[in-house]
């Protein structure tokens, strides 16, 4: 069975899912018909109200697509993805969400609650109608949060806001730079979203400005189904400064198996980027069956001198990852660095890591990745350093630790390292480790439960990447982990 | 009060006979030593009485306060009021001492409902117990266990049984690894600790422990039983002339 019928046969059968994301609900007129097709690409910018170019763009990018094939080197198995069997384009807000908590999934909620995420946001996050949300006082009032946010960006002159505001407002920038980290040839996935992306962030960071507060998806309005096609773009002119957190704690459900995201970040001279992200999508139920598949492709590119990109991620979610946060070190004392919380946990199956492309001189690079694996997953960092011809003086420090949980699980690491350049130092350091049987008992004569045993061991071997998080996203992080283990021993 | 009754027990990996039926009485105040040769089962003894899964009870009972220990796992034993200084203190990698003390006290306060004690009060009870055993605020900013010398780890199995106030410790050779200094430190740190409601079991292999943590009472273990018990004198005479008398006699 094709797998994206499977995750809808079996998101049918869970009545609350049914109700809330709606799919016994008659095609409105407002999604295009299932499949991929050069019509359904129009469909899609039409209704998007796109520039010209944007569509021929996207064509371009189709029948790009329509003559690569799917790669297979990764360490992941999964059904064949039918990508006629996917409906590529739907309207916002064409299913109903429900009435009120009352009738959101318990389980989810028990989660929402251990994560201690206010009554307010619950609701947002479970996508309960907003005419029905709870009226609380106004610091939580999102609406309020929002516009004063909105207004202090106006002010630095800072632009943030949906990629298809961007394309209709600001044409000429998104043209600039669309494309130019990740090309539209740059791998099956890519190529894909470039062809069919529905929505997802722009920024755009003027000359000198260091953006007066953290950018959060969480406060892009409007974010309601951006679509299992997200693509975002990021742009830090000369000495800006900006720091972007994508994601949340909280579960996320989602009728789309398939996400293959872009992501574009551009940093000019002197500039620096910081990209968060926390990432727990579905993963598949006990059985391993339904969770999404996250095709994800990341790339910054440090293409001014003394630029710097840091990407962070805490990667907890969806059945299937495959992501690869990369840099490219361009400009002359660029840097770049790779923090990664990888937990892996029932049958999910992990291929992560990054590419560090060492370009200019001087350039230097960090990687700290910590890979989790419990329950019969399967958990493998993939990462490439290079330095080339004229990349004198390149630095790397790459440092890669594996933790085992449990018997059944796997933990792989496979690195590349190739310098063109006699000047280069690359140092590579790899642990893999189990939470050992003297530990847990240590732990439980001095009082703690298998479970606060687990999440504190590793809480202690996610410490380096965890201090890398903006504060109050560490705090949450934690906690996101340790619930992602639950179970995981005894 | 402790009640070790006609315990026999094996490795539960391979069936192996340590403990051949031990008796055991530990009244609330006393201090109790237990000392023998290498391969007695002294370290078992300790392990089976905190809960260690690698051993199998095949016989007999442990009772504490009325309740079989048997019954109960390491955590819930620990949250009655039962601690096991370790021979060898595990190491807990990227986990700050302060952190893992203040984890495993508020485990136990939650298992006994009680509330969570506030940062300020703990850090006070830390920084009182940590200075009376010339622990630093540096060591206990350092992940626990973690490079610390023999010495260094010892006083921090003693300042977790100070903050934790167990009532019944079981020590298991606390004195090996110890130079005479670190020996006195731990000493008077298990002294402070006496009183009329806490019980200790003192498993040691050599006499010295004894000289400064003086105990009410001596076993000798031999091959998985109590082959004698008397006064603070029978360390002593154990000092002069070895264990080989005891041993002939359980042969």
């Amino acid at each position: 069975m094709p797998a994206v019928q499977e995750t809808i046969d079996r998101v049918r059968s869970i009545d609350v899912d049914q109700y809330k994301y709606g799919f016994i609900t008659d095609i409105e007129s407002d999604k295009a018909p299932k499949g991929l097709n050069e019509d359904i690409i129009r469909f899609i910018s039409a209704k998007k109200g796109e520039p010209e170019w944007m569509l021929e763009w996207r064509l371009e990018a189709y029948r790009r697509w329509l003559t690569m094939t799917e790669p297979t080197w990764a360490r992941v198995e999964y059904p064949k993805i039918d990508f006629n069997d996917i409906y590529y384009y739907s309207a916002p807000k064409s299913a109903p969400g429900p009435k009120s908590l009352d009738e959101v999934d318990p389980e989810l909620l028990a989660t929402y609650e251990k994560l201690g995420i206010p009554l307010r946001e619950q609701e947002i996050l479970a996508g309960v109608e907003p005419k029905n949300r709870v009226a609380v006082d106004a610091v939580f009032d999102s609406v309020s949060v929002v516009t004063t946010f909105k207004e202090e960006l106006k002010k630095a002159g800072v632009i943030f806001c949906s990629i298809s505001e961007a394309l209709r407002e600001h044409p000429e920038l998104v043209r600039k730079y669309l494309g130019s980290v990740v090309p539209v040839t740059d791998n099956y996935y890519a190529t894909l979203n470039s062809a069919v992306f529905t929505d997802g962030s722009f920024v755009y960071v003027p000359e000198g400005v260091r953006c007066p507060m953290e950018l959060s998806t969480y406060f892009r309005i409007n974010e309601k189904n951006t679509g299992q096609f997200e693509r975002t773009l990021i742009i830090a002119e000369k000495g800006a400064y900006v720091s972007y957190l994508e994601g949340c704690t909280a579960p996320q459900r989602d009728e789309n198996q398939l996400h293959a995201a872009v992501v574009e970040l551009v940093a000019l001279d002197d500039a620096e980027i910081k990209y968060s992200t926390v990432q727990n999508w579905f993963p598949g139920d006990k059985e391993g069956k339904g969770g999404i598949y996250n095709f994800v492709t990341k790339r910054g590119d440090c293409r001014g001198k003394n630029s710097k990109i840091s990407w962070t991620q805490v990667e907890t979610g969806s059945a299937i990852t495959w992501k690869y946060p990369s840099c490219i070190l361009r400009g002359d004392n660029s840097r770049g660095e790779f923090y990664s919380i990888a937990v892996s946990n029932g049958y999910q199956q992990i291929d992560s890591g990054t590419k560090m492309i060492h370009l200019g001189k001087n350039t230097s690079s960090r990687i700290i990745s910590k890979g989790i694996s419990a329950g019969k997953s399967q958990n493998t960092y993939r990462g490439l350093v290079s330095a080339h011809r004229k990349a004198s003086n390149a630095r790397n420090f790459t440092q890669c630790d594996s933790l085992l949980i449990g018997q059944d699980c796997g933990a792989h690491t496979v690195p590349y390292i190739e310098s063109k350049n006699a000047t280069a130092v690359f140092e590579h350091e790899a642990t893999t480790s189990k939470i050992s049987d003297d530990q847990m008992f240590y732990c439980q004569q001095r009082g703690l439960s298998d479970e606060e045993a687990v999440a504190l061991i590793v809480n202690g071997f996610v410490k380096d990447v965890i201090q890398q998080l903006p504060m109050e996203f560490a705090v949450e992080a934690q906690k996101l982990i340790s619930i992602s283990l639950e179970g995981s021993v005894g | 009060m402790l009640e070790i009754k006609n315990l026999h027990a094996r490795i539960a990996e391979d069936g192996t006979e340590i403990l051949r039926g031990i008796d055991l009485v530990v009244k609330p105040g006393e201090v109790h030593a237990i000392m023998g040769p290498n391969g007695s089962g002294k370290s078992t003894l300790s392990y089976i009485l905190a809960g260690k899964d690698d051993y199998e009870v095949t016989e007999g009972d442990i009772v504490y306060n009325g309740q079989s220990l048997l019954e109960l796992a390491p955590d819930e034993r620990a949250a009655a009021g039962v601690f096991l200084a370790f021979q060898y203190p595990i190491e807990i990698p990227g986990v700050a001492t302060m952190t893992f003390l203040k984890t495993a006290l508020n485990a136990q306060r939650k298992a006994r409902g009680e509330e969570e004690l506030s940062t300020p009060e703990f850090m006070k009870r830390v920084k009182d117990k940590a200075g009376e055993l010339q622990i630093t605020m540096d060591m206990l900013k350092r992940p626990l266990n973690v490079g610390f010398s023999g010495g260094e780890k010892k006083r921090a199995e003693i300042l977790q049984m100070a903050l934790l106030q167990p009532t019944l410790c079981v020590l298991d050779e606390t004195d090996s690894g110890l130079d005479i200094d670190a020996l006195k430190v731990v000493s008077d740190g298990v002294n402070r600790l006496r009183g009329p409601d806490r019980s200790f079991v003192v498993i040691t292999h050599y006499q010295r422990l004894l000289d400064h943590i003086v105990p009410d009472v001596v076993h000798v273990l031999s091959k998985g039983r109590i082959v004698k018990t008397g006064g603070p004198d029978l360390a002593l005479e154990l000092e002069k002339n070895g264990y080989a008398d005891f041993i002939d006699a359980a042969a």
